[in-house]
């Protein structure tokens, strides 16, 4: 690389013609420039100390008087022009090559492997915290209690009579030995004696939990499962009540175009007793009817048991199954599927419902 | 409940073309739930027709059976046969191949004609069989789907039918009625009968309803009948046993009698089976009126009968031919030869009816509910009269019930009956309930119009009086359920409609949201799934081994667990003391399904029983307990802490281009540990541990700042592993949450932010193998003083250049002072006096 053109001669400064040819030549030399490389020969070419509009602004000192004002700006001038391309020139050779680099370093993101994954709540579990949300939003407090418990808890605060048929109705585990009088909670009935006896009035609370039945896993049983019960104690409460806290929930739960039916039924621990259906309208096979569970008014029995006077406050309770809430509004067809706790269930669902 | 409608139609206006789900659907507005339904002619398809056998001709056969030939007249004698169809012969005889020999020439049977369907979808066709043409079937009860008894075919006059031929035999034996099965509550008794159904259809509909028991006839006052004396001198909660007995005396009865087909029909579709007409009868009188009776074979009864409680060493064989012990509190029926009778539950073999009995004494009594149950349950007999006393039955409707078994002896089975009789014992006190005229209406929510509310209770059977505050109800004497009003209460709304409740929705006052646990626990089993584990759920019954090897960690302390009177399986009869059991199960069959690389987690209770185990008794209900008792209660509950475990195996992540996973290690185990300290905010200290459950130099203990061992954490042992055909290094961890939440800080105080300079020093130390390097951070950080911001375990290296059995330890330390940048030799002398420290504890020298 030369610093001068050859062949060049020094142009006069005060000829406008031969200096703007000059700068013709460079910016035509700045243009061509394909690479920053290119564009330094180019710079050095045209406007290092050896390149004509240096050597012709050297001249100018030599010039007379009359003439270095004249010589002066037409150099200046030139001489900014060529100075322009030149920083033009580089900036567009600059964004060339960092898209060229940035172009190189393109990767096939569809191939990118997953290092980090979320794992996965199981349905149930996050059903529950769901059920028991709408419920907290509703003022509604969160009970809870131990899994083996007292027979008391279990019946005989809930009005089941010792000899009663209705205790055998719930094909309960007992504990070892039977004179300790202690059983597998068959519902979760007992967190709402509980309750009873340590909370103030009025009552308000849902209780979730796991319980347990004798029944033998298959599709539709299973001897651990998981319900909740809400509790209602205040003045006046009525069955009424009941029905518009059940359609308020069903309808958080299942959408605006669920209801619920109650049919009238027994349950030793509430007087009226309903069983309760809900329209399930995003049902699989189309809208319908479905039993999720038991409701009615306390019985008076039991708000004796926990030392309210029933001739004052008045009560509802309800009782749904988790498991089966997940089979119609999920559309889990086995029972199985959840207590196997083989992973493709849970993660599924990933942490939703 | 299985209801025939023929039977219910007697008594309730069912509407002629009702179908049983037609029934169900009525009765389920008042509480009976819908089960099933049972309808011959679902299964069975005319046409069946009354035929008698004109000839039979017996073909001996080459596999040395003879089969006969018969020729079966279907249509009268000198008429035209009408049925048309493929192989029924316009001559009115059909052709017939039978393999059965209980017949004979002149003997009517039921043929089943060609395009008649038989239970099990079995279509009559003609056929060529034995080188004739059969066209049709003489049929068996079995073939009709109508009995077990399949000896032979049906030959009608052994059943007291001579029918025309021709006949439907269908209509004959009831075959085109149908039974609507309900669900009957544990508290309607009554409704364990059709009379009982039948008032309840007519609520449902509100049309007529005529009581079965008005329609019999029995005697204002019986005298002079069978002794029978009440003597229960141990009677339960102070109710006697027995308190009413009605004993009536029909002689020269013909037990051998076949039963009517109307009665078989009906106590066929009712689900009961056919067994004498003496049974039968009391069998079809206990499902109209719901009063159990019994009928013993008067000649076999010695003495008077006797009522009493069984005394110790007593047995009795039931009529099941099965001996059994009695216990003292089994209410019996006895004679002058001991027990003849478990009362309500099963009567003796000895003085049953039989074929030679002709003559009958007709029992028809009312015993104590409580009783009953329990004889049932010791027995394990549950009956249809055992259920129905279990549950109450009408003590006024006994003279009825036994008068109308006379009566049917004496209709079907030729007998007569005495005019002496006998009934023994008082009647309960009818129960009067007091109504507040606005308790209903408050209650449920619906302005009741007092028509509403006394139309209902009459319509129960009630009597209704009123007063000035309501009014005052008589219960009717079979609804044993109806004692308070909420009882009524209810009645009111089931007759008036539960759909007719109106939706109000109740307003909780102010709430507190969830409670801190429960806000600790949901972003403790969210933080573990965030971490990339998935939750189960496993059941909580393991084996007695499972919670030896997981339950506590000292070698040989003593491992109670609670134990299960009655398990789903033996094997698994204990309740977990440790979540690990279930989750290697579950890990296991993840395994073996296929799926190598695993990270489960539960949470969930488990239950370490203390030394106080239940309570001795148990309060009655309906009355709060006093503080003791109900201490005592609370205190008896076995302690069931909420743990947290997991259980990781093969790899952190999948294999993928670009990405190496790393095999899960035994310090996954801790490290999941501590992250469910850090979301909780409370710091979970690690140490070497000693658990049998785990490889015996890969364990950690973990701990809460305070000592508290809290869990578990490390590599399982390799022959726990290879036991339960896990892979090896898989690794686990478990903790008790409820200690974490315990442990973290109500209220967090804020630490000051210095934003002088940072100064850092690195550290090596030299110490024996065998000091934890927990301990020496420790010791850094201990000495190094408040200028110390942090320190981190940055290297450990052992081998080259380090001293056999020791290793080096380096270490981070950062320094930042809260009120001036730090000098160099300020950092420095920090950092020597860290080190002296550790030079002290564990001789420590800095490299």
């Amino acid at each position: 690389m030369t610093e001068t053109l050859p062949g060049a001669a020094i142009p006069n400064p005060t000829d406008e013609a031969a200096i703007t040819a000059a700068v013709d030549q460079a910016i035509a030399a700045i243009a061509g420039a394909g690479t920053l490389d290119e564009l330094k020969a180019v710079r050095l070419a045209h406007t290092g100390e050896k390149s004509p509009l240096s050597l012709a602004n050297r001249e100018i000192g030599g010039l007379p008087k009359d003439q270095k004002a004249v010589a002066g700006k037409l150099m200046g001038s030139s001489r900014g022009r060529v100075n322009k391309a030149l920083a033009d020139r580089t900036a567009e050779l600059e964004a060339q090559n960092d898209a060229r680099i940035l172009l190189e370093e393109t990767v096939d993101v569809t191939a990118a492997p997953r290092r980090r994954r979320a794992g996965a709540r199981h349905p149930l579990s996050t059903l529950q915290d769901r059920v028991a949300d709408i419920f907290v939003g509703m003022g509604w407090e969160i009970a809870e209690g131990p899994e083996v418990e007292s027979e008391w808890f279990n019946f005989d605060a809930l009005n089941f009579k010792p000899d009663h048929p209705a205790r055998e109705m719930q094909d309960t585990f007992f504990v070892e030995p039977p004179e300790a009088h202690l059983v597998m909670r068959t519902h979760t009935s007992p967190v709402q004696v509980r309750s009873m006896l340590e909370r103030e009035l009025p009552i308000y609370v849902l209780c979730p939990g796991k319980v347990f039945r004798t029944d033998e896993l298959d599709a539709t049983h299973t001897p651990v499962f998981h319900q909740f019960e809400g509790l209602a104690i205040d003045k006046n409460l009525s069955m009424a009540d009941l029905l518009g806290t059940l359609e308020h929930f069903t309808r958080q739960l299942f959408g605006d175009e669920a209801s619920v039916r109650l049919r009238p039924n027994y349950f030793p621990f509430t007087e009226p007793s309903a069983e309760l259906d809900i329209w399930h309208p995003g049902a699989k096979g189309g809208p319908r009817w479905i039993e999720w569970g038991g409701c009615g008014m306390i019985n008076p029995n039991v708000l004796r048991a926990a030392g309210i006077d029933p001739d004052i406050y008045s009560g509802f309770a309800f009782g749904m199954g988790i498991e089966r809430a997940l089979m119609f509004r999920n559309d889990v067809g086995d029972m199985r599927d959840m207590i196997e706790g083989d992973v493709r269930f849970s993660e599924h669902f990933g942490m939703e419902i | 409940m299985r209801i025939p409608l023929s039977w219910l139609r007697e008594f309730a206006a069912v509407p002629a073309g009702a179908t049983a789900e037609d029934v169900m659907a009525e009765l389920v507005k008042v509480g009976f739930e819908e089960e099933d339904v049972h309808r011959p002619t679902d299964a069975l398809q005319g046409p069946v027709v009354v035929g008698q056998v004109l000839s039979i001709v017996k073909e001996p056969q080459t596999n040395g059976k003879t089969i006969n030939w018969c020729q079966v007249r279907v249509v009268p004698e000198g008429q035209e046969q009408t049925l048309t169809g493929d192989s029924i012969d316009p001559s009115g005889v059909q052709g017939i191949i039978c393999g059965a020999h209980n017949f004979v020439e002149g003997d009517k049977v039921v043929v089943t004609l060609p395009g008649a369907v038989l239970p099990g979808d079995f279509h009559i066709s003609a056929r060529k069989t034995y080188g004739h043409l059969s066209a049709g079937m003489i049929a068996s009860v079995r073939e009709l789907g109508i009995g077990e008894d399949h000896d032979g075919i049906l030959v009608l006059s052994r059943i007291g039918l001579d029918p025309e031929i021709g006949t439907d035999a269908m209509e004959l034996l009831g075959l085109y009625d149908q039974a609507a099965e309900i669900n009957v509550t544990p508290d309607r008794g009554y409704a364990f009968s059709i009379r009982g159904v039948a008032r309840e259809y007519a609520h449902a509909t509100g049309t007529g309803f005529t009581d079965p028991a008005t329609k019999v006839q029995a005697p204002a006052e019986l005298s002079g009948g069978y002794g029978v004396k009440l003597n229960d001198d141990a009677p339960i909660y102070g109710k006697p046993g027995c308190d009413r007995f009605v004993a009536r005396t029909v002689r020269g009865v013909d037990a051998t009698k076949p039963t009517p087909p109307w009665m078989t029909s009906r106590l066929r579709l009712a689900g009961i089976r056919s067994i004498s007409l003496p049974v039968d009868i009391s069998n079809y009188v206990m499902l109209e009126l719901g009063q159990p009776t019994h009928c013993y074979d008067l000649d076999k009864l010695s003495g008077d009968i006797v009522v009493r409680r069984a005394v110790a060493g007593e047995k009795i064989t039931t009529l099941d031919d099965k001996e059994r012990a009695l216990d003292i509190e089994d209410l019996l029926i006895t004679d002058g030869s001991g027990a003849i009778g478990i009362a309500g539950v099963m009567g003796g073999a000895a003085t049953e009816v039989s074929d030679s009995t002709s003559n009958v004494l007709v029992e028809a009594a009312h015993f104590d509910e409580v009783s009953i149950g329990r004889s049932r349950r010791r027995h394990k007999l549950p009956s249809e009269a055992s259920k129905r006393f279990e549950r109450g039955v009408d003590w006024h409707v006994a003279d009825i019930a036994a008068q109308r078994v006379v009566d049917l002896l004496v209709d079907l089975a030729g007998g007569v009956a005495d005019q002496a009789g006998t009934d023994v014992g008082t009647a309960p006190d009818a129960v009067t309930i007091a109504l507040p005229a606005a308790f209903a209406s408050q209650r449920i929510g619906i302005d009741f119009t007092e028509e509403q509310i006394t139309t209902s209770l009459v319509d129960l059977g009630a009597v209704v009086e009123k007063n000035d505050g309501g009014w005052t109800v008589t219960a009717p004497s079979w609804r044993n359920d109806l004692e308070t009003k909420e009882d009524l209460t209810e009645e009111i709304a089931r007759l008036v409609g539960y759909d007719n409740i109106p939706a109000t929705l109740p307003v909780a006052p102010p709430g507190r949201g969830l409670t801190r646990v429960q806000q600790q626990r949901r972003r403790l089993i969210q933080s573990l799934a965030d971490a990339g584990l998935t939750e189960v759920l496993a059941y909580p019954f393991v084996s007695k081994a499972a919670n030896d090897t997981f339950g506590v960690a000292e070698q040989g302390a003593a491992r109670s667990a609670v134990k299960l009177a009655n398990p789903i399986s033996e094997e698994h009869g204990f309740l977990r003391t440790s979540i690990l059991p279930g989750l290697i199960e579950v890990a296991k069959r993840n395994y073996s399904r296929g799926f190598r690389d695993l990270a489960l987690f539960e949470s969930g209770l488990v239950f370490l029983p203390g030394e106080t185990v239940g309570t001795q008794s148990i309060p009655p209900l309906g009355v709060k307990p006093s503080d003791e008792v109900l201490d005592a209660l609370y205190d008896g509950v076995p302690d069931q802490p909420l743990h947290v475990a997991a259980v990781l195996t093969g790899h952190d992540s999948p294999a993928a281009a670009g990405h190496t996973p790393r095999l899960w290690d035994w310090s996954d185990a801790l490290d999941i540990a501590r992250l469910a300290g850090d979301v909780l905010g409370v710091e979970v200290v690690v140490s070497q541990g000693a658990h049998q459950a785990f490889h015996p130099g890969r364990a950690a203990q973990l701990s809460l700042r305070t000592g508290e061992v809290v869990g578990y954490a490390g590599e399982l042992h390799p022959k726990l592993l290879a036991a339960h055909d896990m892979p090896a290094r898989s690794v686990a961890l478990e903790f008790n949450a409820d200690a974490l939440f315990e442990a973290a800080a109500d209220v967090i105080v804020a630490r000051h932010i210095s934003t002088f300079p940072v100064a850092t020093q690195d550290v090596a130390l030299v110490v024996p193998q065998e000091i934890p390097a927990d301990q020496v951070l420790e010791a850094l950080r201990e000495g190094a003083g408040e200028l110390l911001e942090d320190v981190a375990l940055f290297d450990v290296y052992a081998g080259k250049g380090i001293e056999e059995g020791k290793k080096s330890l380096a270490f981070g330390l950062r320094f930042r002072a809260t009120d001036r940048t730090l000098t160099a030799d300020e950092a420095s002398a920090a950092r020597e006096s860290a080190v002296a420290l550790a030079a002290e504890r564990f001789g420590a020298v800095q490299r």
